[in-house]
Formats: C-alpha cells, sequence, structure tokens
C-alpha cells in the first residue's frame, strides 16, 4: 500500500485534479491544428449555444471529434476498471478479468453477425451488445441450474466454456466471411478502436455503463464484506446470492457497453484494479473509486497516444500493452522491492 | 458446405488415391511448360478443357475467356448478381476458395471437380508460390499462379489465355482492356500535378478504414493519377481517425459500403470534409461483380472509366451505359438490357448528382 489509509479522500480529490489536467492536454493534441484555447472556446459556445465564431471545421473537429472520443475514452476506461475490480471482488481472485464469464466473446459474436449482415453501425453495436447480455445470460442460468458446492467456481467454469463456445462462433463467422470486404471489417472491428466514436455513439453506451458502475458505487461496502468466506459473509446478514448476481449485472451492463462501443480492449479491466489495489490496499470501498479515475486517466492517455503518433490509427488493444506494461512493472517494483 | 455423407466420402477417397497415382505419371504426358509469374515451371496438359479457379479474380478471368471451362465459382451468386449472367454459368456450382485468407475449398473438393488445372491471380509472393507447390504436389494437378495487380490486366489476360489454349479470344480481350487503360493515361497524363483531385477511399460502417499507398485497394486511385489521401504512409488496409479526414480534407471520397454512404450525409463531423460539402461521394456499384477494390480482378477495367469520370469530369465524358453494355457483353458474355444497365447507374451513389 503506497497510499496513506487516513488520507485517502485527499488522494482521491488529487487523482480526479490530476485527470482533468489530462483531458486539458487530450483536448488541446490532435493532428488537425487545433489549440487549447480555441478547444475551450468551442466547447463553452456549445454549451451556451453562442456562436464560436471559428471555422465551421474546427468546431467539428472539437465537438463532434476530439471531445465524444475523449469521452468515450474516459468512460470505457473506468467501466472496464470497475467491472474488473468488482469481479476481482467477487471471485475472490487477482487473475479474473471482465470477460470472464464471457461478455466480451458474446459481444464479439453478436458484433461479428451484424457485419456479416452488412447492418449499419448503430445495429452492430446493439448486436454486439446484446451479444454480450446474452452470453453472460447463459452462464448464469447454466451456474444457477448446475449448482455445485462452489458455485463461484461453477460460474467461472461455465464462464470459461460457454465463452469458448462464443468464440468458436467468431471464428465460424469469420470463416464465412468474404475475405476481401467482411474479413477486415471483423478484424478491425475486433481490434478496436475510439476512432469513430460520434456524440451519439457516446450517448447511447453511457446509458449501460453509468448504469453498471453507479450500483457498483453505492454497494461498494457490501461488496467488501463479500471477500469475507460464504459463511461469514451471511453470518453478517449479507444476502450473498443476490449481492453476487447483482455485481455479475452490474458489470456485464459496464462491460458489453464498453465493447459496443469500442471493441475489445484487453489489459485494461485486468491490470488497472491490481495498480489501485497495490497504491490503496485491498478494500474495495476504496480499490472502485480509484480504479475508476486511473482507468479513465490511462485509457484517455492510451487513446490520445492512439491518434496522434501516426496518421493511421494505433489499435487501443496494442497501444494499452506497450504503454501499461511498464508502468505496472515500475508499481509492482515500487510496492514489493525492498519489502521482500 | 453441408456434412459430407459417408459414401460421397469414400468417393473422394477414392478420387483422391487416384489422383495421387496420376499425379506422379502425369509429368511424362505434360505437352507444354510454362513459367508462370511466380517464375515456377508448370508442365500443362496438351488440352486444358476443365479449370478451377482458386479465387475470385482468377474465375472472373477464365469466365471472361472461356467460360465453358470453369468448374465453378469460390462462392454461389446471389439472385441479383445472377441476373447479369447466362443461367448456365451462374449455376455452375460453389467450390470455395482454395488461396488467400481463409480456404474454403478442401483438396478433395478440387480433386473431386476433376480439373486439369488449376488458376489463381493475385499475389505471387513467396507464401502463394510455396501454397501453390504444396497444392500441385499434393494433387498432382498443374497450377498456374498470375501477378493480379491492375496495370497489368492486358497481359494478365493474355496470359491467362494461352494457359486455357484461347489465344484469339486472349488478344481481343487483352487489346480492348489495354485500349481502355491507355485511354484514361494518355488524357490524365496531360492534367498537372497540383490539378489532380485528392481522394479517400472509405472502406468499413464507419468509413473509416482506408488503403494505404502501394495497397492493392487503392490500385484504380493510383492508376488514374489522382492523389489518395492516405497514401504518404504505405501498407495495406488501415484504421483512421475522423480528425485525421477532416485535417486531410479530401474532394472526393469513394466507398462501397452502402451503410456508409447513406450515414455520411447525416454526420455533422462529415460534413465539415470538402469531399461531403460539395456532394462528391460516390458509391461504387457492385453486380455482377465489384467496380471498385474488390474482387481484385479484371472486372475493375469498368470501374476505372466510372472513376475516371467521376475523378475528371471536365476531361471524360464517357457514356456509361455505352461502356457497360460493351464491357459486360464481351466480359460476362452478355450484353445487359437497357433497363438493367439504366437501373444500374440510377443507384444512389454511382453518378454524379
Amino acid at each position: 500500500m503506497i497510499l496513506a489509509r487516513q488520507r485517502f479522500g485527499l488522494w482521491l480529490v488529487a487523482a480526479c485534479a490530476a485527470l482533468a489536467l489530462l483531458v486539458l492536454w487530450s483536448l488541446g493534441a490532435g493532428p488537425f491544428p487545433v489549440g487549447l484555447a480555441d478547444v475551450l472556446r468551442s466547447l463553452w459556445s456549445s454549451l451556451t449555444h453562442a456562436p464560436s465564431r471559428l471555422p465551421a471545421n474546427v468546431d467539428a473537429v472539437v465537438l463532434q471529434v476530439r471531445a465524444p472520443r475523449i469521452g468515450a475514452a474516459l468512460a470505457v476506461g473506468a467501466a472496464l476498471s470497475g467491472a474488473g475490480a468488482a469481479y476481482q471482488s467477487l471471485f475472490k481472485n487477482p487473475l479474473v478479468s471482465p470477460d470472464i464469464l464471457g461478455v466480451t466473446a458474446g459481444c464479439a459474436l453478436g458484433a461479428g453477425v451484424a457485419v456479416l449482415l452488412s447492418l449499419p453501425i448503430g445495429a452492430i453495436q446493439a448486436l454486439a451488445f446484446a451479444g454480450g447480455l446474452l452470453a453472460v445470460g447463459l452462464v448464469v442460468l447454466i451456474g444457477s441450474w448446475v449448482g455445485g458446492r462452489d458455485p463461484l467456481l461453477t460460474l467461472v467454469l461455465t464462464g470459461i466454456v460457454v465463452g469458448s463456445l462464443f468464440g468458436a462462433g467468431i471464428a465460424l463467422v469469420k470463416y464465412v466471411a468474404d475475405p476481401y470486404n467482411e474479413l477486415p471489417a471483423i478484424t478491425f472491428w475486433l481490434l478496436g478502436s475510439f476512432s469513430g466514436v460520434l456524440p451519439a455513439d457516446l450517448a447511447s453506451a453511457l446509458v449501460p455503463l453509468v448504469a453498471g458502475l453507479v450500483p457498483l458505487a453505492l454497494l461498494r461496502w457490501r461488496i467488501d464484506a463479500l471477500s469475507l468466506s460464504e459463511d461469514e459473509a451471511r453470518s453478517l446478514g449479507l444476502p450473498v446470492g443476490v449481492l453476487r448476481l447483482a455485481v455479475i449485472v452490474c458489470a456485464t451492463l459496464s462491460t458489453a457497453g464498453s465493447v459496443a462501443l469500442a471493441g475489445t480492449i484487453g489489459w485494461v479491466g485486468l491490470v488497472i484494479p491490481h495498480a489501485a489495489r497495490l497504491l490503496a490496499g485491498a478494500a474495495f470501498a476504496r480499490v472502485l473509486p480509484l480504479s475508476v479515475v486511473l482507468g479513465a486517466a490511462f485509457m484517455l492517455v492510451v487513446d490520445t497516444i492512439c491518434r496522434t503518433a501516426f496518421s493511421i490509427e494505433v489499435p487501443p488493444g496494442v497501444a494499452t500493452a506497450f504503454v501499461g506494461t511498464p508502468v505496472f512493472i515500475a508499481l509492482l517494483a515500487l510496492s514489493f522491492r525492498g519489502s521482500a | 458446405m453441408g456434412i459430407m455423407r459417408p459414401s460421397m466420402f469414400a468417393s473422394r477417397l477414392a478420387w483422391l488415391a487416384l489422383a495421387l497415382a496420376c499425379g506422379f505419371a502425369a509429368p511424362a504426358l505434360a505437352a507444354r511448360t510454362f513459367v508462370d509469374d511466380a517464375g515456377r515451371k508448370v508442365e500443362l496438359p496438351d488440352r486444358v478443357e476443365r479449370v478451377f479457379a482458386a479465387g475470385p479474380p482468377a474465375s472472373v478471368l477464365v469466365f471472361a475467356l472461356a467460360p465453358g471451362k470453369l468448374l465453378g465459382w469460390t462462392r454461389a451468386f446471389h439472385e441479383d448478381e445472377a441476373q447479369w449472367i447466362a443461367r448456365k454459368y451462374a449455376d455452375l456450382p460453389e467450390l470455395g476458395r482454395l488461396t488467400g485468407r481463409g480456404n474454403t475449398a478442401s483438396v478433395e473438393t478440387v480433386l473431386e471437380a476433376k480439373p486439369d488445372l488449376i488458376v489463381d491471380v493475385g499475389s505471387t509472393s513467396r507464401t502463394f508460390a510455396s501454397l501453390a507447390d504444396r497444392v500441385e504436389a499434393q494433387t498432382g494437378i498443374p497450377y498456374v499462379l498470375l501477378d493480379g495487380h491492375l496495370d497489368t490486366t492486358p497481359a494478365q489476360i493474355e496470359k491467362m489465355a494461352a494457359v486455357l489454349g484461347v489465344a484469339e479470344r486472349g488478344r481481343e480481350l487483352a487489346g480492348y482492356s489495354e485500349r481502355i487503360i491507355d485511354n484514361l493515361r494518355a488524357k490524365i497524363a496531360t492534367v498537372p500535378r497540383d490539378e489532380r483531385p485528392t481522394v479517400y477511399y472509405a472502406r468499413g460502417p464507419q468509413g473509416l478504414v482506408t488503403g494505404l499507398g502501394g495497397s492493392i485497394n487503392v490500385e484504380m486511385i493510383e492508376l488514374l493519377g489522382a492523389v489518395n489521401v492516405a497514401g504518404a504512409t504505405r501498407g495495406g488496409l488501415a484504421n483512421v481517425g475522423l480528425e485525421q479526414v477532416v485535417l486531410w480534407d479530401p474532394q472526393v471520397i469513394v466507398t462501397n459500403d452502402p451503410n456508409f454512404y447513406r450515414e455520411v450525409w447525416t454526420l455533422p463531423a462529415w460534413n465539415s470534409v470538402a469531399a461531403v460539402r460539395t456532394k462528391r461521394v460516390y458509391l461504387s456499384p457492385h453486380l455482377p461483380f465489384g467496380w471498385f477494390d474488390y474482387p481484385p480482378g479484371a472486372n475493375r477495367l469498368i470501374g476505372l472509366e466510372w472513376l475516371a469520370g467521376i475523378l475528371y469530369p471536365r476531361l471524360f465524358h464517357f457514356d456509361l451505359r455505352r461502356e457497360v453494355a460493351e464491357f459486360y457483353r464481351r466480359f460476362y458474355h452478355r450484353e445487359p438490357t437497357a433497363a438493367q444497365v439504366a437501373r444500374l447507374l440510377a443507384e444512389p451513389g454511382v453518378a454524379p448528382p
């Protein structure tokens, strides 16, 4: 634990302030030459509905391209990290990521089928979201039907099996896809990107993201108690089954919403909660808010690099690993070296 | 593909054995040696009557030159595509792809079709050359690999015609193709560099996948001497950001995604791009084979004339109805009706507004 427990609130405020600075930096960065001052003027005039007196394409770049894209990176980073933190507490396992119950594979299959049917982008996003819910729904149903002495283990195993079933479905979709057109479209979608996020996409994706994250935040003390043994949790009067289901539903909504918006982005949901835990200790009530802020900041930095490094986009899945790995190793070293 | 019945499986196995046996004996009977574009020496049989086309560009070329020798298509035609060619050709079986990304044809399918020859048109890199060698060794059927670049189309046609034994027909189509390309190039050569239009190729439902410089996807733009805005970086397909497209500010956008074409007019961000503001976004026709980008075969020749008229409206005044009728008659063996052509050219995004 690097951050002192007593001053956690202070640290969180500082992290939020740093995040705000990052947002300003990102707003001013991009291939289109528009500086931070013009960006802020454009944003302000759109909020006040006053004319900005800026060229139309500057307004378009700021309001239609850069701002929604930054919003999407923040939201997806926050949602994936929050979902990852919740799952790691729920399953009492640090190797768990948000797609442990097959949500990502479900989303990918939904999107792949939509591309195969040549549907427009809105329908691709909707089918991706539905596919994610379907996969996790199946896992939960099968898990509760099978039961077993260790319901969490049953869930994880079912998740892996159903996830690989949907993975096989993706392989089949790619196999029958037209190699010139549909196959590249599916591949690019699976690689993920924030490059096409428009204001309307962000608005519709925010619904599941917020619907997932807010209950997690409200339930943070109870989720903390889930990391106790099942008997202990029950003796505290916790409705363990209901609570578990709530966590699964929330994490699934967040993750499916993220994947529908930006494609499959790994790493964040697995590693950011660890970083938060290294910084603030294991208590979920502290890990969740810190994960959300760190995840948002990390995704924002990564995506800003993705869109500014070259004239073509770097896939965020690639950039997350390249940026995140050294940062995480540094954090590990800071926590453990010398303490052993 | 369905699940194979046991009897069918047995018969395929028998064919495999037979073909393997013949394969080892075949070279002695071979009548002529052909050096393909990968530099591979291929022993061709005396008469080539049954041809397996390994990918879509090869099927288009074999169909254009000798439709009676084509054994099947890589995929079955959709109904709207089938209306453009004679029923007996449209009804040829679906045999799958043999090369490229993802094989859908098994070696047994190939053998069961009893081809005298396998042909492929496309990349002649060592990967594809070794793939051809392997299939040839496995089946004992000669496998010819031809370079599929757009600017070599006339040469492709002549080589394929020589292989198929229809040299006369090859000269006719090659000459016709050469006239199309030469005419376009000669006139475009008179346009100064700074007057050539900048073009963005929008792929995918969001229009944010594009072909980089030198990629097979944007060959048409490059052959027509226009400036591909993404051409500074060389490579294949890549994802680009919308902000980058706004910065490039292309004068013309070409797409083959109808969803993107529909949505591009409604999105404020795209509206700041010159091509959208001046209504110069075009959706390429795709019947019965695509006019732009894919399949990357001789079918793109008619697309060249279409695109040239779009890129250089003052230079070219093709009567597309006549050009389409002639190209389809020569390459697809049936002159479309005036109504068919009119419908094709009246589809949204095909003609300048």
